[in-house]
C-alpha cells in the first residue's frame, strides 16, 4: 500500500466517475483513491435524472458505479461528505464530517451549484432546485400531493422539470425571462415551435415573464407574482436560471479561480499538484456544462497523472438534446444571424419539422433541428471537421441518405458512415471504436456495447444508432430484443413495463397493450397475470381486477391438482385454531366425502380432492365456522408461522404468536408479485424457522429483529438482517413496509430475496431503516390499498359471484348425439 | 366426417361465456370445454390435455389458444394440437353460432 501514491478526489459526479474509469484500465494499481462525496451515494448518471423524475426511469436504473464497484477498485468513497477545506502546505483535505485524509495527487470535481435568483421568498419551502437526486425526490414528493408547479427558466434544465412534473399529473407553468424558450441553443423559430409543443402537452409556458416575488403562507410556498402583478398559484416552485461553477473550497484554498476553478491545458490549477475537473473547471476563459467536455479533460488528467505531461486539452465544440419524450430536438455550434453568414432551411409544416444550417464560407458553423433529428450526428461531424460542403450544397438539408445519388435507407446510411464519424457525442466516440469492440469483445448486445465503449450509456439518445452498428456488424445474430423481454408479446421487459404503467397512467391490460404496442391481440399466459398483477398493486382503487388474466388457481381460489379437483385451505391465524374450527373441518370432509386431509408445511389445515362444482359448498360451510380463504394459492400473502412465544415457553421473549397473528390479520389478501411467506420466532432458537422466510422476525429481550430475503424452496438461502426495532407497532410498520416496496418494484414472480438482490440489500434497509418519510408512505400506500384487497374471496363465491366458474353450461344426455 | 350425420346441439347462449374464458359441457363420461375468444369466436375441444389430461377448460385463454393449467402446454382452440416443440393433440369439435346460440356439431365419428 504504502509504495502507491495517493490521489484524492473531491466530489463524485460524473467527470471524476469517468476519469478513474480510465485510470483503471490506464494504471489499475498506481494509485490509492480516497473520493469524498457531498451526496449520500454513488455515482450516478445526472443526466437521466429526467426520466426518473417523468418516472420513466428508476434511480436503480441509473447507477453509475455501485458499492461493488469501488470495493472491486479498492476505492475509499466516503459519502456524505463534503470537503471544507484544503491545506495546501500539510497537502490534506478535510470534510466538515471531521475526516481528514492526506494526497499526493488531488482533483477538484466540485461540479456547480444551481443559481437561485435572491427574489423575496426564494428561500420558503418547496422552492427547489434541480441538479441532483435529492432534489428529484423532493420534487416527487411534492408533486403527489397535487397542485401546479411553476418553473422558473425555460431552458433546457428547467423544460425537462417541466415536462417531468407534468407526467406527474401536476400542473405545469414555465416562466421564461426571454421571448422565446431555449434561446440560447434555439433561433426563434425552432424555439417557437418547441413552445407549441410544450403546450401540446398540457404546459403553460409564459415568455418574456419576469418575476417579481414568490407568495408564502406559513413558511411555504403558495404562488408567484410577476412584474406586471399577475399572481400565479403554486405548490412548487422550481428554479432553474442557470448554474454557477462550484469554485469557493479552491478560492478558500487561495488557487487561482475566475468564473470557474482555473486550470492550464493540462488541466492543473495554480497548484500543480492540484487539478481541476468538470464543471467548476474554467479552462481557456471557458465554463462547460454538459458531458463530453467533461470527459475529455478526464481523459487528459489521467495521461498526466500517469506521466504523459504532453497531454493537452484544447477546448471542445458542445452539441445539445433535449431529452424529453416525444419531443426531438437537436443542436449545435454558433447560429445568430451575421452579414458574413448564410443559412439552409426546411420547414414541414404538417410533418413539424424544421431544420436550419448556418454556414460561414461554405462550411457549417450551427445547426439547429427540431421534429427530425436523425441527421445531427452527422452534421456535427462536418461542423468539427470543418468539411468544405461546396460540393453537396444543395440536398446538404435533406441529410446524410441524400448525399450521392439514390437516398439510402437508415441502416445503409449508419453503414456509409466513415470509421471516424462520431456516433455517441457525450462520450466521444466514433463508430470504429464501436464496431472494432464489438468483433474484438465478441459482444452481442447493446448492455455490452455500454459497458466496453461506453456508448449510449450516458443520454442514450444514440441507442439507436449503436443498435443499427450492432446489427450492422453481428447480422442476424444481433437480437435487440436480447433484454429478456416480459414475454413473447413485448420487446419490453418488467421493469419496463411497470415503470411505464405508472408514468403514463395506465389503467387496464387492452391500455398496457395498446400504448406499449403489445404483438399479439390479447397477450399469452404469461404476460397477463403479470400485467393483471402491476395493475392491481398500482391502481388498487380503480383498476378493475381482470380475472380472465388469473391462473386459475387465482380465479376460482383453490388450488387444481393433478386430477382436475381442487384443495382448500382455509386461514389458521398463525397457526392457531380451536376445537370448533377443528370440528367443522371434520363436518365438512364427512360432508363432502373429502378423500383427503393434511397438516401443510405452513402450520395449517389442507383438504384435498375437491370436485369444482362443491367448492362454494364447502366454502359455505367453512364460513359458518368463521373461517376465510387461507389464500393457499395466491401470489400473495400466504402464512405467518408463529412459535408459542412467551404464552407458554420457557424461553420466549415477546408475543410472537400475537405479533404474528396481528401481521397475518393486517396483511391477508394482498397481492404480491410472487408468493410472501413470513415467521415469528419468540428467541433465536427459532421454532417457527423465520431465518429463511421471506419476511421473519426474531424476537430478543430488547425488541425485535427483522429479517428477509429467505428461501427455502427451489434455492435455500438463510435471511439478511433488515435491522432491530423495540415495540411491536415498530415491527408491523417496519415490515409493511418493507412488503409494499417488494410490492411496487418486484418483477411478476419474482421472490423476494431475488427482488432484493436485483436492487441491492443496502438499498431496502436504506429505504425502510433510515428513511422514516419513505417508510411511512409506503405503510400508508400498503393500508389503501388492503381497503379494497381485504375481502373474503371465498364468502363472496358463496355469495354468488363467478357463478359461472363452478357449474357446467350444459349437461348433455348420451341420446341427444345419437 | 358426414354431413348428414352431424348433429347440432345447442349448449346456451355466448354471453354464458366470459370472454377468454371457456366453460363445460358435461356429455357422459366426457367433458367438452367451449371457449370464447377476445373477438367472440367460439371453439369446442374435449376438456383434456394431450399431455397429462390437464383440464383445458381452466386454462387462460389468449389469441387463438389455451394454456394448460398443469403444466402450461400452449394447445390451439381451432385444430386442438400442441404448439411449439410439444406434441400431441386433443380431440374438436365443430361448432357455430346461430345468433347467440352455440351450436355444439356431435357427429358418430
Ligand atoms: C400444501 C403444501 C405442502 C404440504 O402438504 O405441506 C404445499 C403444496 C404445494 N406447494 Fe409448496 N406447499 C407447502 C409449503 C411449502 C413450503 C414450506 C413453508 O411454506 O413453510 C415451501 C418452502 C418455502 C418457500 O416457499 O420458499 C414450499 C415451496 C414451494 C415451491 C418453491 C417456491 C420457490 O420459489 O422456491 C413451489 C413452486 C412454486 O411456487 O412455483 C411450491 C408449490 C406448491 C404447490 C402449489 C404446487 C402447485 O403449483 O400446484 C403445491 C400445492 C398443493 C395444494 O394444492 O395444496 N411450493 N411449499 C404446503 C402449503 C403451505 C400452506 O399452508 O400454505
Ligand atoms: C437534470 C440534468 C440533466 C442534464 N442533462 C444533460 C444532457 O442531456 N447532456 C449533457 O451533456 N449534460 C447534461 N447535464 C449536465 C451534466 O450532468 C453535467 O455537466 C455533469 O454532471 C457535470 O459533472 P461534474 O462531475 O463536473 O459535476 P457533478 O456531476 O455535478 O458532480 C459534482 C459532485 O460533487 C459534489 N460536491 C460538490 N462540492 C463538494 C465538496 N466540497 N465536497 C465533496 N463533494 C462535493 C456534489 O454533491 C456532486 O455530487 C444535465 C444536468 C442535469 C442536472
Ligand atoms: S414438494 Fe410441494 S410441489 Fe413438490 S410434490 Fe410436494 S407438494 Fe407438490
Ligand atoms: S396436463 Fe396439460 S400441460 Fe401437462
Amino acid at each position: 500500500m504504502s509504495d502507491k501514491q495517493k490521489l484524492v478526489v473531491i466530489g463524485n459526479g460524473m467527470a471524476p466517475g469517468r476519469m478513474l474509469e480510465y485510470l483503471f484500465e490506464r494504471a489499475p494499481d498506481a494509485f490509492e483513491v480516497t473520493i469524498f462525496n457531498a451526496e449520500p451515494r454513488v455515482n450516478y448518471n445526472r443526466l437521466m435524472l429526467s426520466p426518473v423524475l417523468s418516472g420513466e426511469k428508476a434511480y436503480e436504473d441509473i447507477i453509475t458505479h455501485d458499492d461493488d464497484w469501488y470495493k472491486t477498485h479498492g476505492v475509499t468513497l466516503h459519502k456524505s461528505a463534503r470537503i471544507s477545506s484544503i491545506d495546501r502546505a500539510a497537502k490534506t483535505v478535510t470534510s466538515d464530517s471531521g475526516i481528514t485524509v492526506s494526497y499526493d495527487q488531488l482533483v477538484i470535481a466540485t461540479g456547480s451549484n444551481p443559481f437561485i435568483i435572491p427574489l423575496p421568498g426564494h428561500d420558503l419551502d418547496g422552492v427547489l432546485t434541480y441538479r441532483d437526486l435529492d432534489d428529484v425526490e423532493r420534487m416527487i414528493s411534492v408533486a403527489k400531493t397535487g397542485g401546479r408547479a411553476v418553473v422558473i427558466g425555460g431552458g433546457l434544465l428547467g423544460l425537462e422539470a417541466a415536462a417531468g412534473l407534468r407526467r406527474q399529473g401536476m400542473d405545469v407553468t414555465v416562466l421564461h425571462l426571454m421571448p422565446t424558450l431555449m434561446e440560447r441553443q434555439l433561433d426563434p423559430a425552432a424555439g417557437y415551435l418547441l413552445e407549441k409543443a410544450f403546450q401540446d402537452l398540457h404546459i403553460q409556458v409564459l415568455t418574456e415573464a419576469s418575476t417579481k416575488q414568490i407568495l408564502g403562507y406559513d413558511g411555504k410556498v403558495v404562488g408567484v407574482e410577476l412584474a406586471d402583478g399577475t399572481r400565479i398559484d403554486a405548490a412548487m416552485v422550481v428554479m432553474a436560471v442557470g448554474i454557477r461553477p462550484s469554485a469557493e473550497l479552491a478560492k478558500l484554498a487561495q488557487l487561482e479561480t475566475g468564473r470557474g476553478v482555473i486550470v492550464s491545458d493540462a488541466m492543473r490549477t495554480s497548484d500543480p499538484d492540484i487539478f481541476a475537473l468538470g464543471e467548476c473547471a474554467e479552462h481557456r476563459g471557458q465554463c462547460y456544462g454538459l458531458v463530453a467536455p467533461l470527459y475529455e479533460m478526464g481523459k487528459v488528467i489521467v495521461e498526466q497523472l500517469t506521466g504523459n505531461n504532453a497531454a493537452a486539452y484544447t477546448g471542445s465544440v458542445t452539441a445539445t438534446k433535449l431529452k424529453v419524450t416525444g419531443i426531438d430536438l437537436y443542436s449545435a455550434g454558433d447560429f445568430a444571424e451575421a452579414d458574413d453568414r448564410e443559412e439552409i432551411v426546411l420547414r414541414d409544416a404538417a410533418a413539424g419539422v424544421y431544420k436550419r444550417l448556418v454556414l460561414k464560407e461554405n462550411r457549417i458553423i450551427g445547426a439547429v433541428l427540431y421534429g427530425e433529428t436523425a441527421d445531427g450526428p452527422w452534421f456535427f461531424d462536418l461542423l468539427k471537421k470543418q468539411t468544405d460542403i461546396s460540393d453537396m450544397r444543395e440536398m446538404l438539408i435533406f441529410g446524410q441518405a441524400y448525399q450521392g445519388g439514390a437516398p439510402l435507407d437508415p441502416s445503409a446510411a449508419v453503414a456509409a458512415l466513415p470509421d471516424d464519424a462520431e456516433i455517441c457525442g457525450c462520450n466521444g466516440i466514433c463508430k470504429g471504436a464501436i464496431t472494432g469492440t464489438i468483433v474484438s469483445k465478441n459482444l452481442t448486445d447493446l448492455d455490452g456495447v455500454r459497458a466496453h465503449t461506453k456508448a449510449s450509456a450516458s443520454c442514450g439518445t444514440c441507442t439507436g444508432l449503436v443498435e443499427q452498428l450492432l446489427s450492422l456488424t453481428l447480422g442476424d445474430s444481433y437480437d435487440p430484443a436480447a433484454v429478456t423481454p416480459m414475454c413473447g408479446c413485448t420487446d419490453l421487459g418488467h421493469n419496463d413495463v411497470r415503470r411505464l404503467i405508472v408514468a403514463k397512467g395506465l389503467k387496464s391490460i387492452p391500455a398496457v397493450m395498446q400504448e406499449l404496442e403489445w404483438t399479439t391481440s390479447c397477450g399469452c399466459a404469461k404476460c397477463r397475470p403479470a400485467l393483471n398483477y402491476y395493475l392491481v398493486c398500482d391502481w388498487p382503487d380503480e383498476y378493475a381486477d381482470d380475472y380472465q388474466s388469473r391462473f386459475i388457481n387465482e380465479r376460482v381460489h383453490a388450488n387444481i391438482q393433478k386430477d382436475g379437483t381442487y384443495s382448500v385451505v382455509p386461514r389458521m391465524w398463525g397457526g392457531m385454531t380451536s376445537s370448533t374450527e377443528l370440528r367443522a373441518i371434520a363436518d365438512v370432509v364427512d360432508k363432502f366425502d373429502i378423500p383427503a386431509v393434511k397438516c401443510t408445511g405452513g402450520q395449517r389445515i389442507d383438504m384435498l380432492g375437491i370436485k369444482k362444482e362443491d367448492l362454494p359448498a364447502v366454502w359455505a360451510d367453512l364460513g359458518k365456522a368463521g373461517f376465510v380463504s387461507g389464500q393457499a394459492y395466491a401470489k400473495g400473502l400466504r402464512t405467518v408461522k408463529t412459535c408459542v412465544g412467551t404464552d407458554w415457553c420457557r424461553f420466549g421473549t415477546q408475543d410472537s404468536t400475537g405479533l404474528g397473528i396481528r401481521i397475518e390479520k393486517f396483511m391477508w389478501g394482498s397481492w404480491t408479485p410472487a408468493k410472501l411467506k413470513m415467521a415469528v420466532s419468540g428467541c433465536p432458537r427459532n421454532c417457527s424457522e423465520a431465518t429463511c422466510k421471506d419476511i421473519g422476525i426474531i424476537c430478543v429481550d430488547s425488541g425485535f429483529e427483522i429479517h428477509f430475503a429467505g428461501a427455502a424452496g427451489l434455492d435455500i438461502k438463510g435471511t439478511e438482517v433488515l435491522g432491530m426495532v423495540k415495540t411491536e407497532d415498530e415491527a408491523l410498520e417496519y415490515v409493511v413496509a418493507l412488503a409494499q416496496m417488494y410490492r411496487e418494484q418486484g418483477h411478476y414472480l419474482e421472490r423476494i430475496y431475488k427482488w432484493a438482490k436485483r436492487v441491492g440489500f443496502d438499498e431496502v434497509r436504506r429505504q425502510i431503516m433510515d428513511e422514516p418519510a419513505k417508510r411511512k408512505a409506503y405503510f400508508e400506500r400498503f393500508v389503501f390499498s388492503q381497503k379494497f384487497a381485504q375481502i373474503d374471496p371465498w364468502s363472496e363465491r358463496v355469495s354468488g359471484k363467478d357463478k359461472h366458474e363452478f357449474n357446467p353450461m350444459a349437461i348433455l344426455q348420451l341420446e341427444a348425439a345419437e | 366426417m358426414n354431413a348428414l350425420t352431424q348433429t347440432w346441439v345447442s349448449v346456451g347462449s355466448i354471453e354464458d361465456i366470459p370472454r377468454r374464458g371457456s366453460r363445460c359441457v358435461d356429455y357422459g363420461e366426457m367433458t367438452i370445454a367451449i371457449f370464447r375468444t377476445i373477438d367472440d369466436r367460439v371453439f369446442a375441444l374435449e376438456d383434456k390435455c394431450p399431455h397429462k389430461n390437464g383440464p383445458l377448460s381452466q386454462g387462460i385463454v389468449h389469441d387463438g389458444c389455451v394454456t394448460c393449467p398443469l403444466h402450461n402446454w400452449v394447445i390451439s382452440l381451432e385444430t386442438g394440437e400442441a404448439q411449439g416443440a410439444d406434441e400431441g393433440e386433443t380431440r374438436a369439435f365443430p361448432i357455430r353460432l346461430d345468433d347467440d346460440q352455440i351450436m355444439l356439431g356431435l357427429g358418430k365419428s
